[in-house]
């Protein structure tokens, strides 16, 4: 088969939603996976070289047709509509689900220091996040977690994808190194402190379990 | 200052998301060290933007009181003696720091926020191939079109829009039809192993009372909880189709 390239081309073009590497494998039956992939990198190269308006994009697990940023404005144009955006408000609660999920309303409130009900809402209504299930703690709080349709709007390959965050890496580190030193000096100097206990530490568990932990290393 | 602060203040009312990002604006302004806030200049200044707030008659939500303690209880327990013997009163950290450690998570956060509002996003910075008009969608028969299942709060979607169409129409009803939920049930298996699939409307035939559409709408959900059918939408919005989850 020469012409996987433009199979590949065709399907993504027919394709309602982002299409997954192994759904085009699934169709090209009999083709090798590298193969389909080669090809499919190749395909995605020319769009890139020929300057198109459009390029093949690696959104939400799957790959997709997607018009060039640089040429929105024309195609606002085109369309006559302005697109409803997200108040800060909906974008912070949604920047917290997206780096903290799952979690519940009140842990978002920590973060956010106010209310989150009605960016919740708007943002349970625009499908960017969902809900995942009910934590098992007093009150059965409801979890929230993104959605595929987040990784498709923010042009997102998968969760893994996102920013990193530097700054709360830093904290965690600070935060840490802060534990490490506590539990030190619970244990005693001579004791080493193990990975795992330091770990159980971190998950704030009581200080006796650790030295117990450390006994039996 | 407090002039100059009132009259900055007068712009950015609404900017604030909550206290913790006025605090943060505070910082930023003053040039402080965030790990190191004078916490007396800082809570003077954040109690000039609640007066001034409170002056101009406007809604001040209850967080920024809850701050406004924090921020003045934080400030007298600094005025407190450090205890004589450290090692006893190893817990007793610095007041601020729990504060700190708020204000910094959330800069964080609100810059990740910053940085995916920056990010190609669909339908403003990039595009794909417009989807079909949901009219379109409803001529289309299910066999041509790949099936999305549809999730519980489109099926109560669709409840709902037939309820607010029946609205007005509604008159009292005296003899009112003996209706079962068995009944119910067994009508839709019956009638979907006759027709494959049908729309929710359709199952609903000509009697579109509101106890009827109740009485479908439960037996559907009953039937979907124990898997007896399975129910499909050909696009978002699109039109939702109930299957048989076996085909006889």
């Amino acid at each position: 088969m020469d012409n996987i390239p433009a199979v590949i081309e065709a399907l993504i073009f027919a394709s309602e939603s982002p299409l997954p590497l192994e759904k085009i494998c699934a169709v090209l039956d009999g083709v090798d996976k590298t193969e389909v992939k080669d090809a499919l990198d190749k395909l995605i190269a020319a769009y890139e070289e020929r300057q198109s308006g459009i390029s093949i994009q690696e959104v939400a697990g799957g790959f997709q047709f997607r018009t060039r940023p640089e040429l929105a404005l024309w195609i606002k144009k085109l369309k006559g509509t302005k697109p409803g955006s997200l108040s800060p408000a909906a974008l912070e609660t949604l920047a917290i689900v997206a780096y903290r999920q799952p979690i519940v309303k009140a842990e978002i409130e920590t973060v956010r220091g106010v209310d989150v009900s009605a960016p919740l809402k708007g943002l349970l209504e625009k499908k960017l996040i969902r809900i995942m299930g009910r934590k098992d703690a007093p009150g059965k709080p409801i979890i929230y977690g993104t959605t595929k349709k987040f990784l498709e709007v923010f042009n997102l390959k998968e969760l893994t994808d996102l920013p990193t965050m530097r700054e709360l890496t830093e904290i965690t580190e600070q935060q840490s190194a802060l534990d490490l030193e506590t539990a030190e000096e619970n244990v005693g100097e001579q004791q080493i402190i193990t990975q795992e206990s330091f770990e159980k530490q971190i998950s704030q568990e009581i200080p006796e379990e650790i030295s117990e932990d450390d006994n039996d290393s | 200052m407090n002039e100059e602060l009132s009259t900055d203040y007068a712009i950015k009312l609404d900017i604030f998301e909550g206290p913790l990002d006025l605090l943060l604006y505070l910082i930023k302004k003053n040039e402080i060290d965030i790990y190191n806030i004078p916490i007396a200049l800082i809570t003077q200044q954040y109690l000039d933007y609640i007066h001034m707030i409170k002056s101009l008659n406007l809604d001040l939500a209850g967080e920024y009181l809850v701050m406004a303690s924090t921020l003045i209880h934080i400030k007298s327990r600094m005025l407190l003696p450090i205890p004589e013997d450290p090692s006893e009163e190893d817990l007793e950290e610095d007041p601020r720091s729990e504060l700190v450690r708020q204000l910094i998570e959330y800069q964080a956060f609100k810059e990740a926020a910053e940085k995916l509002a920056k990010r190609p996003l669909l339908e403003r910075d990039v595009f794909v191939r417009s989807a079909a008009l949901p009219e379109d969608m409803i001529r289309s028969r299910p066999e041509d079109d790949e099936l999305i299942e549809a999730s519980i709060f489109e099926l109560i979607e669709a409840f709902h829009n037939i309820v607010a169409r029946l609205d007005n129409k509604e008159l009292l009803e005296i003899d009112l039809e003996k209706l079962s939920l068995t009944d119910i049930i067994n009508d839709v298996m019956d009638r979907l192993t006759r027709e494959r699939n049908l729309t929710f409307e359709e199952l609903l035939g000509e009697r579109k009372d509101r106890r009827r559409i109740v009485y479908t709408f439960l037996a559907l959900l009953e039937l979907i909880k124990l898997k007896m059918v399975k129910a499909y939408q050909t696009a978002a919005f699109g039109v939702i189709r109930i299957f048989p989850a076996v085909e006889s």
